[in-house]
Formats: C-alpha cells, structure tokens, sequence
C-alpha cells in the first residue's frame, strides 16, 4: 500500500464565503465529513492533513521579497491536504473523484508520498 | 446474606483485592504465590465455616488469615523463602510484617497500581482482558472460558503467558509518573473498554455473568475517576458511554435471553438513572476541548440514550461516526457509519458504502449488508443472510438472524 497527498486547489476567483448561505455551509460541511469518513472506513486515511487558511498569509521571494497572500501570478492556490493510501495512483484517483471540492471550480491533485529509499 | 452463596459472593468481591493488595507487596513476579495464599484462605474459611459456623465478620476473618498466610508461607515455605524473601530481607522482616495493609485506601491504591501493571504495552490487550478479569476482578477461570467462548485450558495458557511475560519485563506495580502516564493510560483504557464489551456484546448466555462484567469495567474506569493523576476528560468520557450503554443492558436482552434489537427496544426498560450519570460524567469530559474516540463514542450513545427526532438523531451519528473514524479507524465503527448511513440516505446509498468496506467474513459486515438489500434485492439479501448465519457464534444471533431470513420469503 502506497501513500499518496489529496491536494485540494481552488481557484482565486471562487466566489467568496459572503456569496454562500449558512445552509450551504453546513452541506458542505456535512459533504466533506461523509467523503473524508467514507476513506476512513475503509481504513485508507492515513493523515487528515491539514486546512490552510487565506488570511495571514505571504508570500517570501529571493531577495527577502514579502507580498500578501498565497499567491502572486497564479490565480489557483492551495486549500488543504490529506493523505490516503491506496494500492495505485488510480485508486487514489478514484478516492479524488468524490471529493467536495469539485462540486464547485477546485480540484484535486494526486500525488504520490516520495519514501526515503524510493529512488525513482 | 444468602448463605448459599456466601462464599461465591465474597470470592467474587475479595479474591482480586486480596491477591492485589499481596501481590503488590511482593512484587509482579509473584502473582501465583499471591493467587495461591488467597485460594488457601478461602479453602480454609470454607472449611471453618462449615464446622464452627459463618463468623460475624467474613470480610476482616478473610483478611486476617490471608495475612496470616502471607506471613506464614514468608517464614515457612521454602520456595517462598527463597524467591520472595531474599528481595524482602533488605527491608527486613519487620517491616514486611506491618505493610500487609488490608484498609480500604490500600486496597484502592494497589488496584489501581496492578491495573497499569496488568495494561502492559507487553502483552497482548486479549490477555490484559483475561489478567484484569482474573486477578483484578476476581472471577473464576471457568467463567472466563464461558464469556469469551473461549475453553478453561485456553484461559489457563493465555494467563500463563501474560504472567511470564510480566515476570520477564519486570513490570513494576505502581501508577506511571508522569511522563509516561499519558500513554500508558490510553492502553488501560483500551483494555476496559474491551471488558466492557465483553460483558455487553458477549454471545454468552449467562446474562448475570455477563452484567456483571459491565459493572466490573465501570467500577475499575471509576477507580481512574477518583484518582488525581489519572482522572482525565478522556477516562470521563469512558466512564459516561459506559454509563449510556449499561443503562440499556435490560432493554436489549428478553426474558428468554433473546437479543433485542434497539428499534425494537421498551424505552420504559432503560435505566434513567444511568443515563443521568452519563449525562453528569460527559458534562465533565467536554471540559477541556479534549475530543478522544471515547468522547466521540459517548456521543453517539447519548443519541442512542435520548429520544430524538429520526433525522436530527442520524445525520448527528453519522457525523459522530465520520469523525471516529477519521481520528481511528476500527471495523466495528466503520460497520455502525454504513448503517448510520443507510438512516440517512436510504439504502441503495448506503449499499456502496457498505461493500466499499470488504469485511468478508466478518459477521455484521454480512448481516449489515443482508438487512440492506432486503427490500431492494432479496437474492442478496438471502445469500448475505446465509454467510451471517454460517458465522454466528451462539443461539440468541442465529435466532435473530434466522426470524429475518424467513420474513423474506
């Protein structure tokens, strides 16, 4: 069984928390708590990861460089993370597919945990 | 007191706090010697009592000769002489004499400290389970055998073992500072609640027995409570979905020992009061913002204890359920979600989620899996039904289970 990231991307111009009612939170809440539940009774949750928040964040560049924000020219940017493990990357995949985030314009990205004696 | 079973009762009470008070003065490595003084003396009390009659007292005629016996077997035996004594000598044989304390904080001292040195992260939790029912709560082999479905011989060899092994570690019998507590609290912890489940999900018959298994779990995880270092939100938490179970003990069991199921369930046959003391022992747990499986657990039984609206109660377990599972996951709690999800999204939702789980081979993943798809495809539910039966352990199960399988037809 290999382990594998769930990154969770959003797009810059989502529109913002202002736009959604309290109800659509708490479906969105109860989506994300059924699909990271359906991992974890599998037993195929290997961390919860972690949410990364928007507000006080920067940004270091070469040069000591400071700017506000996650991000400087790209508009996506990262909004959390889990770990799975599964036998493949498809199977990962297939874990991806049901996750929340893509319900609205987020995506997932897949990639694979590098142990220390891979040398591929 | 009920003559007849005099003896019975007080072997029941006394014989762990005995051998747990002895064995915490002459150390892990003489648990037998300690097991065996205690047998003797009650040998003994059944034999004078039934020649000059019970005495007043029982209790303080048992304790006197055990201590009796201690000293004696110190000065005589010479097995003893030579395994025990040695270690005792450098504090001298005065000493030994007086510490045979038998009072009450004693006892709850020393049963305290045999409960962490009996949840050794060294032996396996089945034979913690096995050790703490024998040694801490007194109860016979015979009855050991008889709740884990287990045979006397099985028992006998998994106690060795785990004695062996705490000989061999040179466990220490004593409450871990703290530095270490933490941890080791978790693996006792685990062992009580495992007790706790044997008595209350145990396919055995004897429901006396196996009640009494339940309060035993609850009355060592209260010794935790009333102890300063080791009363923590999570041991609080413990306390209270224990509280919450028991308190539907009577409900989910007939009078011909048939299961219950909780749909099913006379609500007039919980026990208010329990409920009421797991409401008091939760509210102490939610104290700190400490969120531990038993917290999550406790919850989803308080749901279970209070009526509620159906689809307020579901999507609150659900919830409840996603979450234990997302701190820890275990079978049981992924099977219990499936059903929470069936509650909440009906069945051929809940149908997915179930056979994502492939527990094969696992009873309540087929029987799950069989009530399911019954409704929605009774070939399957029939097929599920009938791997659930070949894997039922006792009669009470496939009666359930066989009521089902012919509502199909």
């Amino acid at each position: 069984m290999k382990e594998f990231a769930l990154i969770f991307r959003m797009n810059g111009d989502a529109a913002g928390a202002a736009d959604i009612t309290p109800a659509q939170m708490q479906e969105r809440m109860t989506y994300w708590n059924n699909w990271m539940g359906s991992i974890a009774a599998r037993d195929r949750l290997s961390s919860s990861g972690h949410r990364l928040g928007i507000r006080e964040s920067k940004t270091v560049a070469p040069g000591n460089v400071v700017t506000d924000g996650p991000y400087t020219e790209v508009k996506e940017f990262i909004n959390g993370f889990i770990i799975v493990k599964a036998q493949s990357v498809d199977e990962a995949v297939e874990m991806a597919k049901g996750c929340p985030i893509l319900f609205g314009d987020g995506k997932v990205e897949v990639r694979p945990l590098v142990a220390p004696d891979d040398n591929k | 007191m009920d003559q007849e079973q005099l003896i019975p009762d007080l072997y029941r009470k006394e014989y762990g706090r005995m051998v747990t008070v002895l064995c915490s003065r002459f150390g892990i490595a003489y648990m037998d010697i300690a097991e065996d003084i205690v047998s003797d003396t009650f040998l003994s009390a059944a034999e004078t009592w039934g020649l000059k009659g019970v005495p007043s007292n029982p209790v303080s005629w048992l304790y006197a000769v055990a201590r009796n016996n201690a000293l004696n077997s110190l000065k005589h035996d010479r097995v003893f002489q030579r395994q025990v004594k040695k270690d005792l000598t450098i504090e001298g044989e005065r000493s030994f004499e007086m510490e045979i304390d038998l009072s009450p904080k004693n006892i709850t001292d020393s049963q305290l400290q045999m409960m962490f040195a009996i949840c050794h992260p060294s032996i396996p939790v089945e034979a913690q389970v096995s050790l703490a029912l024998r040694v801490l709560c007194g109860f016979s082999i015979d009855e050991i055998a008889q709740a884990l479905l287990t045979t006397k011989s099985n028992v006998n060899k998994r106690l060795f073992r785990a004695k062996e092994k705490l000989r061999l570690e040179e466990v220490k019998i004593a409450v871990p500072d703290s530095r270490e507590i933490g941890v080791r609290l978790d693996t006792v912890l685990v062992c009580l609640y495992l007790l706790f489940n044997e008595g209350y999900y145990s396919a055995s018959q004897d429901k006396v027995l196996r009640r009494d298994f339940c309060l035993e779990a609850m009355r060592l995880t209260y010794l935790l409570i009333g102890n300063a270092s080791t009363s923590v939100p999570r041991v609080y938490a413990l306390m209270a979905l224990m509280c919450f179970q028991a308190s539907r003990f009577d409900a989910r069991v007939d009078d011909n020992g048939e299961l219950v199921l909780y749909e099913d369930q006379d609500i007039r046959r919980w026990d208010e009061e329990l409920i009421q003391r797991g409401n008091d022992f939760f509210i102490r747990a939610i104290r700190e913002g400490e969120v531990s499986k038993y917290h999550l657990e406790a919850a989803i039984a308080w749901w279970h204890s209070h009526p509620a609206e159906e689809k307020e109660k579901w999507e609150n377990i659900l919830r409840l359920y996603n979450q234990r599972l997302i701190l820890e996951y275990s079978p049981v709690a992924a099977l219990n979600r499936a059903y929470a999800f069936y509650r909440v999204y009906g069945k051929a939702q809940a149908i997915v989620e179930a056979e994502a789980l492939q527990l094969s081979g696992n009873l309540f993943y087929h029987s799950l899996l069989a009530e399911l798809y019954t409704g929605v495809d009774n070939e399957q539910a029939r097929r599920h039904f009938m791997q659930a039966l070949e894997l039922a352990g006792s009669a009470a199960e496939r009666a359930v289970l066989e009521k089902k399988l012919d509502g199909l037809k």
